[in-house]
C-alpha cells in the first residue's frame, strides 16, 4: 500500500485517437495522483469526454499510452478496465431506471466475488437519501439523487480511481452544489477522482489540479487555485459564469 | 430431338419463373436494399396480386367471385393498386417503429391474408383455389406461347430495372441511402423519413403484387397453398442477399441463380425413392437457409456489391461492420 | 353460463398460459438482445419433438421428460446463438433479425427431416374431465398445464427479482451499454436469456402438445400470438407478457362464443387473426404496451 502512495494512479501519455476516421485527440497527457481530484475543462468539442472514454477503452487509440498504477491498459476493453479497478460514470443513462436503488448498487458490485453487504452499508452511510429509497425504482428519483445512485453504484467496487463525466450536467444550481459536496465526500474516503466539468469555476474550487483541453490538446494545466487565478483561463472559460 | 425440345421447354420455364422471382427480388430490393425495411410477408403481397388479377380476368364461375373478364392491363394495375393500399395501411402502423415491428406485422398480414383465402370460399373457392385463369399468348402455337410470355416478363424486368436505376441515381435515391445509413442525420437534415420509407414500402409491395399477377396467369391456377408462403418469402430474401442487396443487377442475378439451383435440386431429389424424396425436400430448405447465413456472415455484400450513385462522406458504423465481415 | 366457462373460458386460460410462457422468451430476447427473434416458435417446435422422442424412448410421462427435453433444446439454442447470432453482436440488430428469420426455416426443415410431418400425439388415450360443483368440468390435463405454468412463472419471478444473474438480465434490458461499463458479464446474461427462453418455449410447446397434438406447423402458428402477447404487455416486461398471453388466449377462444344469436361471433377459421388484430391495435394506440415497456 505504501508504494501506491507514491505512484501516479492514472496516467495518459500523449494519447491520439477518435471515433472511426475522425480524430479528436491529438496528443493529450494528464495524470492523477493518489487522493487527488483532477478536473478537465475546456470548450465544447475539445475532447474532454473523449479523453475520459479513452481511458475506459471506449475508443481506439492510434497512439500514446494509458497506464494504471504503472500497468499499461491502453485499448483494454471496458469490462477488463472495470476488473482493474477503474469505474466510470457516464454523463447520461448512468443508472438502471427499472431496478431499485439497492439493485443498482448490487449491479455495481457485479464483478465482486466477496460479500458486498458491508460496502453497501458504508455507502448508505455516505448517501443517507439512498438508504431511505433503497426499495424504490431508481428511475423515479430526482436528477440529483440519480447522480448519487450512479456514483454510489460505481463506488461499490472500491475502485482505484473514479471517472465522472459531467456529473452536474442538466442539474439546477442547488443540486450542483450538492453533487460537488458528494464528490468531495467520496474523495475524502481515499478514492482519486478524474472529472470532466462544464461548470468550471465550481469544479476548480474543489479540485487539486486541473487541465484545460482545447482542440484535442493540452492548453493549460495547474493547481485548481492557479487556474482559477490565471487571467487567460479566466477570460476564456470562467468569465461567463453559468455555461449554456 | 424430343429430349432437346424438353430441355428447351424446361429452360424457358426456368427463365420464366426466375424472371417472376426477379420482379419479387427487385421489389424487396427497394424495401430492404435501398431503405432498410424488413418485409417478412412477401408471400402475402404476392398472393394479393395473384388473386386480384385472377379474379378480374377469369370467366364466370360458380365456385368463386369472377366473371369480369377484364383485360390484363386493367387486372395487373388493379393488383398493384390493391397491394399498394394494403402496404400503405401496414406502413402507417409500423414505419415509425424499428424494422423489427414491420417484420412482425408483415408476417402477420401474410398470415391473415392466407386465412381470408381459406375461409372466404364464396370469393376464392377456399383451399381449392382459382383455376382456369387465362394466360397471355396462350392461343399462339407452341413454343411461341411460352416464348412470348417469357419475352413479356423479361421486357417488364428491363422496364423496372431502368426505372429503379433512374430513381436510385436521383436525389430521391440518395435520400434513401442517407436514411438507411444514418437515420438521425437524415432527420436532422429535415427529411421526412416516414414519407420516404412509405414510398419505398408501397412501391416494393406493388412490384410483389405484379409478380403475383404474373404467376397466377403463368400457372393458370392459384390457391392459398400454391407455394409454401414462408419458403417463397424466404427464397426471395436469399436471392437478394446472395445477389447483392442495394444492387438491382444483383437482385436480378440472385433471382435467376437461386431459382435455377432451387429448381435443379428439386429435379435431382425427385429421382430418389418417395420416402427419401420427401425428406430430402426439407434438406433443400435447410441448405438454402444455411446459404443465407453464410452470405450474411461472410459475404454480406453479395455477388454484386452496392455501387453508390455518388461518393459521399463515409458513415463509419455500417461500413465498418461490413468491411470487417468481408475481410475475415 | 357453465357452457361458456367449460368450453370457452377454461380452454382460453389454458391457451393463454401457453402463450404466456412463450411470450416471456420473446420479450426477454427482444429487450436484452434487442431483436425480434423469429425462430422462437421453432425453438418451441424443436423442444416438443425432442421431448416427444424422450417420451417414446423411455415411456415416462411428458412432464417428467420435459426438463430433459428442455435441457437438450437449450443446448441446441446456445449452439445456434454461438454460430449464427453472436457474429452480429456488434452489427445493426436487423442483421440478427434476418439471421433468426433464416433460422426459423432451418430449424423447422430439420425437424421435418428428422421426425417427418405426420401428426403425432404426446399422450395416448382420452381423459375424462373432472367435475366440480356439479357442472364445472375441467380435464386433468388442463389442471396440470395451468398448475405447471404457474410454477414456471413463479420461478421466472424468483430468478429475475432475487438472483444476481436475473437482476443483471433486467439491468441489461434497461441499458446494454451501461451494463458493459458496469462490468456485467453481458455474454453470461445473453446465455441466461437463451436458457430461460429456450426452457420456457419447450415447456409451452409440450403443454400445447399435451392439450392438442404435435405437428410441424405448431411453432409458426404460435409465433404471432407470442409476439402479440409480448407487445401487448410491453417489451421487456415478462409479467406484461404473461398478462398479454392470457388476454390473447382468452380473447381468441371467447371470440367464437355465440355472443349474439346462435352463430359464433367470429368464424373460428379467423381465430388466428385475433392476436394480429390486438397487436396492430396496440401498436396504433400504445406501442409501449400495457405495462410501459420499451419501444424501439
Amino acid at each position: 500500500m505504501s508504494n501506491s502512495e507514491l505512484q501516479t494512479v492514472l496516467e495518459l501519455d500523449q494519447i491520439i485517437g477518435g471515433y472511426g476516421d475522425t480524430q479528436i485527440l491529438h496528443g493529450v497527457s494528464m495524470r492523477v495522483d493518489p487522493g487527488e481530484i483532477v478536473v478537465i475543462i475546456g470548450p465544447n468539442g475539445a475532447g474532454k469526454s473523449t479523453a475520459m472514454k479513452a481511458v475506459f477503452g471506449l475508443l481506439n487509440l492510434s497512439g500514446g499510452k494509458v497506464r494504471l498504477n504503472g500497468e499499461d491498459i491502453t485499448n483494454m476493453p471496458p469490462d477488463q478496465v472495470v476488473h482493474h479497478g477503474v469505474c466510470y460514470v457516464p454523463q447520461t443513462s448512468n443508472i438502471f431506471p427499472s431496478l431499485t436503488v439497492e439493485e443498482n448498487l448490487e449491479m455495481g458490485a457485479f464483478v465482486r466475488t466477496d460479500d458486498f453487504r458491508p460496502r453497501l452499508q458504508e455507502l448508505y452511510d455516505i448517501f443517507p437519501p439512498l438508504a431511505e429509497k433503497r426499495r424504490q425504482a431508481a428511475g423515479t428519483l430526482s436528477g440529483g439523487q440519480r447522480q448519487m445512485v450512479a456514483m454510489a453504484k460505481a463506488m461499490m467496487l472500491e475502485p482505484q480511481i473514479l471517472l465522472l463525466d459531467e456529473p452536474t450536467a442538466g442539474l439546477s444550481p442547488k443540486y450542483r452544489g450538492e453533487i460537488f459536496a458528494i464528490v468531495k465526500t467520496v474523495n475524502a474516503t481515499g478514492t482519486p477522482i478524474l472529472m470532466v466539468e462544464q461548470n468550471a469555476k465550481q469544479a476548480l474550487k474543489i479540485a487539486n489540479r486541473g487541465y484545460v483541453l482545447v482542440d484535442g490538446k493540452n492548453k493549460f494545466e495547474g493547481s485548481g487555485h492557479d487556474l482559477l487565478e490565471d487571467a487567460e483561463v479566466a477570460e476564456m472559460f470562467l468569465g461567463g459564469g453559468a455555461p449554456p | 430431338m424430343d429430349q432437346f425440345y424438353g430441355i428447351f421447354l424446361y429452360i424457358i420455364s426456368l427463365l420464366t419463373m426466375g424472371g417472376i422471382y426477379a420482379i419479387l427480388a427487385l421489389g424487396l430490393n427497394i424495401q430492404w436494399g435501398f431503405t432498410g425495411l424488413f418485409n417478412a410477408g412477401i408471400a402475402g403481397f404476392f398472393a394479393i396480386g395473384a388473386y386480384v388479377s385472377a379474379i378480374l380476368t377469369t370467366a364466370p364461375s360458380l365456385r368463386h367471385l369472377g366473371g369480369y373478364e377484364l383485360p390484363y392491363v386493367v387486372s395487373f394495375a388493379a393488383a398493384m393498386v390493391v397491394s399498394g393500399i394494403i402496404a400503405w395501411a401496414v406502413g402507417k402502423v409500423c414505419l415509425k417503429l424499428r424494422a423489427d415491428y414491420l417484420a412482425i406485422a408483415t408476417i402477420g398480414i401474410a398470415e391473415i391474408f392466407r386465412l381470408i383465402l381459406k375461409n372466404e370460399t364464396w370469393a376464392t373457392n377456399g383451399p381449392r383455389g382459382v383455376s382456369m385463369i387465362p394466360k397471355p399468348f396462350e392461343t399462339l402455337p407452341e413454343p411461341w406461347n411460352h416464348l412470348c410470355f417469357l419475352g413479356l416478363i423479361l421486357a417488364v424486368i428491363v422496364v423496372i430495372y431502368l426505372l429503379l436505376e433512374t430513381a436510385r441515381n436521383s436525389p430521391w435515391g440518395r435520400v434513401m441511402t442517407a436514411i438507411r445509413e444514418n437515420e438521425k442525420s437524415a432527420m436532422a437534415a429535415g427529411k421526412d423519413i416516414e414519407k420516404f420509407r412509405m414510398e419505398a414500402f408501397v412501391a416494393g409491395c406493388m412490384l410483389m403484387a405484379l409478380a403475383g399477377a404474373f404467376i397466377a396467369h403463368y400457372l393458370k391456377f392459384i390457391g392459398p397453398n400454391a407455394t409454401d408462403p414462408l419458403t417463397s418469402t424466404f427464397l426471395v430474401w436469399v436471392m437478394l442477399v446472395v445477389g447483392g442487396s442495394a444492387n438491382n443487377r444483383g437482385a436480378i442475378l440472385g433471382a435467376f441463380l437461386m431459382w435455377t439451383i432451387w429448381s435443379a435440386s428439386e429435379i435431382l431429389t425427385s429421382r430418389l425413392p418417395d420416402e427419401l424424396a420427401i425428406r430430402t425436400a426439407y434438406i433443400r430448405i435447410f441448405l438454402i437457409g444455411l446459404a443465407l447465413q453464410i452470405f450474411l456472415q461472410r459475404f454480406p455484400k453479395g455477388i454484386f456489391p452496392e455501387v453508390r450513385p455518388k461518393p459521399e462522406r463515409r458513415q463509419s458504423v455500417s461500413d465498418g461492420v461490413t468491411d470487417n465481415a468481408t475481410s475475415r | 353460463m357453465m357452457e361458456f366457462i367449460n368450453f370457452y373460458l377454461i380452454p382460453g386460460l389454458v391457451l393463454g398460459s401457453i402463450y404466456a410462457l412463450g411470450a416471456i422468451g420473446i420479450t426477454l430476447t427482444f429487450s436484452i438482445l434487442r431483436f425480434a427473434n423469429f425462430a422462437h416458435g421453432e425453438t418451441m417446435l424443436l423442444g416438443v419433438y425432442i421431448t416427444y422422442s424422450l417420451v417414446q424412448f423411455s415411456g415416462v410421462h411428458p412432464l417428467i421428460a420435459l426438463p430433459f427435453g428442455a435441457l437438450l433444446t437449450v443446448i441446441v439454442v446456445l449452439g445456434i446463438d454461438r454460430a449464427f447470432y453472436k457474429p452480429f453482436r456488434n452489427s445493426p440488430t436487423i442483421m440478427v433479425v434476418i439471421a433468426s428469420f433464416g433460422m426459423m426455416l432451418m430449424v423447422r426443415s430439420m425437424v421435418q427431416f428428422i421426425w417427418g410431418v405426420q401428426l403425432k400425439g404426446m399422450t395416448q388415450g382420452i381423459q375424462r374431465p373432472m367435475i366440480f360443483f356439479d357442472s364445472l368440468r375441467i380435464s386433468p390435463k388442463h389442471i396440470t398445464i395451468i398448475g405447471a405454468a404457474i410454477v414456471l412463472m413463479l420461478a421466472v419471478h424468483y430468478l429475475l427479482s432475487r438472483t444476481k444473474i436475473g437482476k443483471a438480465m433486467r439491468a441489461m434490458s434497461d441499458s446494454p451499454e451501461l451494463a458493459k461499463l458496469t462490468g456485467i458479464d453481458t455474454e453470461k446474461v445473453v446465455r441466461m436469456t437463451w436458457i430461460v427462453g429456450g426452457a420456457l418455449a419447450t415447456a409451452a410447446g409440450v403443454f400445447l402438445a399435451i392439450d392438442t397434438h404435435i405437428d410441424t406447423n405448431m411453432g409458426f402458428k404460435m409465433l404471432l400470438p407470442m409476439f402479440a402477447a409480448a407487445i401487448l404487455g410491453g417489451i421487456g416486461r415478462p409479467f406484461g407478457a404473461v398478462a398479454g398471453g392470457l388476454v390473447i388466449g382468452i380473447v381468441e377462444e371467447i371470440s367464437s362464443y355465440p355472443w349474439i344469436g346462435v352463430e359464433p361471433l367470429l368464424n373460428p377459421g379467423y381465430k388466428a387473426g385475433v392476436a394480429f388484430a390486438i397487436m396492430i391495435g396496440m401498436l396504433l394506440w400504445r406501442p409501449s404496451g400495457l405495462f410501459k415497456g420499451k419501444v424501439f
